[in-house]
């Protein structure tokens, strides 16, 4: 857990050097872009999350006890936010995704994107990870 | 009949009757383009309901006393208004509905219950926002009808040979919009009526984007049915207003059980009350009806005329303006249109030219409108909307190319 929590407070001591919302979202727009996020065959229906606005495809792998996403979106500021989650709670331990409290995205002033009135998947998306966490805790 | 009381237009005054215009989204004063999903309110409008809760309310029709009454009166005095407002033969033909949603529910479910049947057919198109396919595909389903869809073309015009070529004995019902909602496509409504009384087959019109830009007169149409929301109007939400044939409406099983609806009601039989009131069951929406009453009141002072004109001069600057930005394409064509504009940029996502311009304090549409299977059809994931409304400016167009060009410098 106190993993998480690093670098959640990592990624808010990065935004705290932007100027502006712009120099933000220009920054979310580069990781957005950047990442190649997702293996193609995992962009399928089962991987699909479907937003009214735009959609999102995750995939969870286990490697000993920690789980790896992979995931993806068709619109580039969710794909930024998906790389900013993905940064902190993939490879994390199961029961810590689980349990995980994602503060950051509110102190980075992102909040409006994890609203459900967005319905961008990203709400769905993050339900979905810590399910993930939480089936994978129960099974060891 | 509308021509009365019309002010001259002065854009600024205008303004000034909507008081949400002066506030700020995003630290910016705020762009309002997304009146198609639903318009600001006038002050007489928020006064009115303001009014009504602090010096009229009573549930109407059964007091006997003296505010009861006044309530009933106002009540009934908007019905009136709404009556005269789209020229129907009678006020018995205009119910209230919560929206024009609930309208097409209540003909899909009543109309559906008593005249569809196995083997029959319902027509619609394929520009329907999902609340005329919805309703339609669960009475089919229900009655073992087949639901057929007319095709759109390419500049989002409704093909019309081939509709009226899915016009046959089998079709109990046509339901289609107006306008459309995602495209700004005007239906040429009047002719399909025509042809569908033809063929002996009624018609529903979805009204709910004609209304806030036309005037409508329902004995010139002669449409069976029509339905339109007051919250894209100018009025309150929750309250709109279904338009039926009494012929239709008489025939009709009540669609909700309850009070105000019945005659009389015994554990063995009940008998029900007559129009408008067989539809209406339970205490109505009375300040969303009386709100309603208000802002038709004002858009007859606005005068359709007004409106019209200065909103197609909107349109026409817009689209010339838009269509100057490299890689911009419009969604929707059509030589008819109302003031909606839909549009993608190149292979930019909706919601990330939505959001930027979000934080530029303008408030567009993105996504699929309710109409996937129209997007599906020009296989786009959704599009960005800017809708008018008579009470937008050119200086919000401006502030939309701004943006755009803003976000694009971003997103590229």
């Amino acid at each position: 857990m106190a993993e998480i929590n690093n670098i959640q407070n990592e990624i808010i001591d990065e935004f705290a050097f932007f100027g502006d919302w712009m120099e933000k979202y220009e920054y979310i727009i580069d990781l957005g872009k950047s990442l190649p996020l997702i293996d193609e065959q995992y962009k399928d229906e089962d991987h699909l999350i479907k937003g009214c606005q735009s959609q999102v495809w995750l995939h969870a792998d286990e490697e000993e006890g920690k789980v790896k996403f992979t995931a993806d979106s068709d619109a580039v500021i969710t794909k930024g936010i998906i790389a900013l989650l993905i940064r902190v709670l993939s490879g994390q331990k199961a029961e810590d995704i689980a349990k995980s409290d994602l503060y950051f995205i509110d102190k980075i002033g992102l909040k409006e994107h994890l609203s459900p009135t967005r319905s961008n998947g990203l709400v769905s998306m993050v339900k979905q990870m810590k399910m993930y966490g939480l089936a994978l805790n129960a099974k060891s | 009949m509308q021509a009365t009381a019309q002010k001259v237009f002065d854009i600024d005054k205008i303004r000034q009757d909507f008081p949400l215009l002066e506030r700020e989204m995003n630290g910016k004063p705020i762009v309002f383009l997304d009146s198609a999903a639903s318009s600001q309110k006038p002050s007489a409008v928020i006064d009115k309901l303001n009014d009504y809760y602090r010096q009229g309310h009573a549930n109407v029709h059964r007091g006997v006393y003296q505010l009861s009454q006044e309530a009933t009166t106002a009540f009934e005095e908007a019905r009136e208004l709404v009556r005269e407002f789209i020229n129907a033969p009678s006020s018995k033909e205009c119910i209230f509905v919560r929206g024009c949603t609930e309208g097409i529910n209540l003909v899909a479910s009543s109309y559906g219950r008593k005249f569809i049947n196995e083997g029959d057919a319902v027509l619609i198109t394929a520009m329907e926002h999902h609340s005329n396919i919805v309703p339609w595909q669960m009475i089919c389903e229900e009655r073992g009808a087949e639901l057929r869809v007319a095709p759109v073309n390419d500049e989002g015009e409704l093909m019309l040979d081939e509709l009226y070529a899915l016009m046959d004995d089998k079709v109990k019902i046509v339901s289609l919009s107006h306008v459309s909602n995602t495209l700004g496509t005007v239906n040429p409504v009047k002719a399909i009526i025509q042809k569908a009384h033809q063929k002996g087959i009624p018609v529903l019109v979805d009204g709910a984007q004609a209304i806030p830009h036309t005037q409508v007169d329902m004995q010139e149409l002669d449409a069976d049915f029509y339905t339109f929301s007051g919250h894209k109007m100018f009025g309150p939400t929750g309250i709109g207003v279904l338009y039926g044939k009494e012929k239709w409406l008489e025939q009709m099983p009540p669609y909700h059980g309850g009070g105000e609806m019945i005659k009389t009601v015994t554990f063995e039989k009940t008998t029900y009350n007559e129009l408008p009131h067989k539809f209406e069951a339970g205490t109505p929406d009375i300040s969303g009806v009386i709100g309603l009453g208000e802002a038709i009141q004002y858009i007859k002072e606005v005068g359709y005329d007004n409106i019209s004109r200065h909103e197609h001069e909107l349109l026409v600057y817009a689209t010339e303006q838009l269509s100057q930005i490299e890689g911009l394409r419009i969604i929707g064509t059509a030589k008819d249109k109302a003031s909606v504009i839909s549009f993608l940029v190149d292979d930019i996502h909706p919601y990330d030219l939505g959001a930027i311009l979000d934080k530029l304090g303008i408030a567009v549409r993105t996504g699929h409108h309710c109409t996937q299977p129209l997007m599906d059809q020009y296989g786009i994931p959704g599009t960005v909307r800017a809708s008018f409304a008579f009470y937008n400016n050119r200086a919000d167009i401006d502030r939309l190319v701004e943006g755009i060009n803003r976000a694009l410098k971003m997103l590229r």
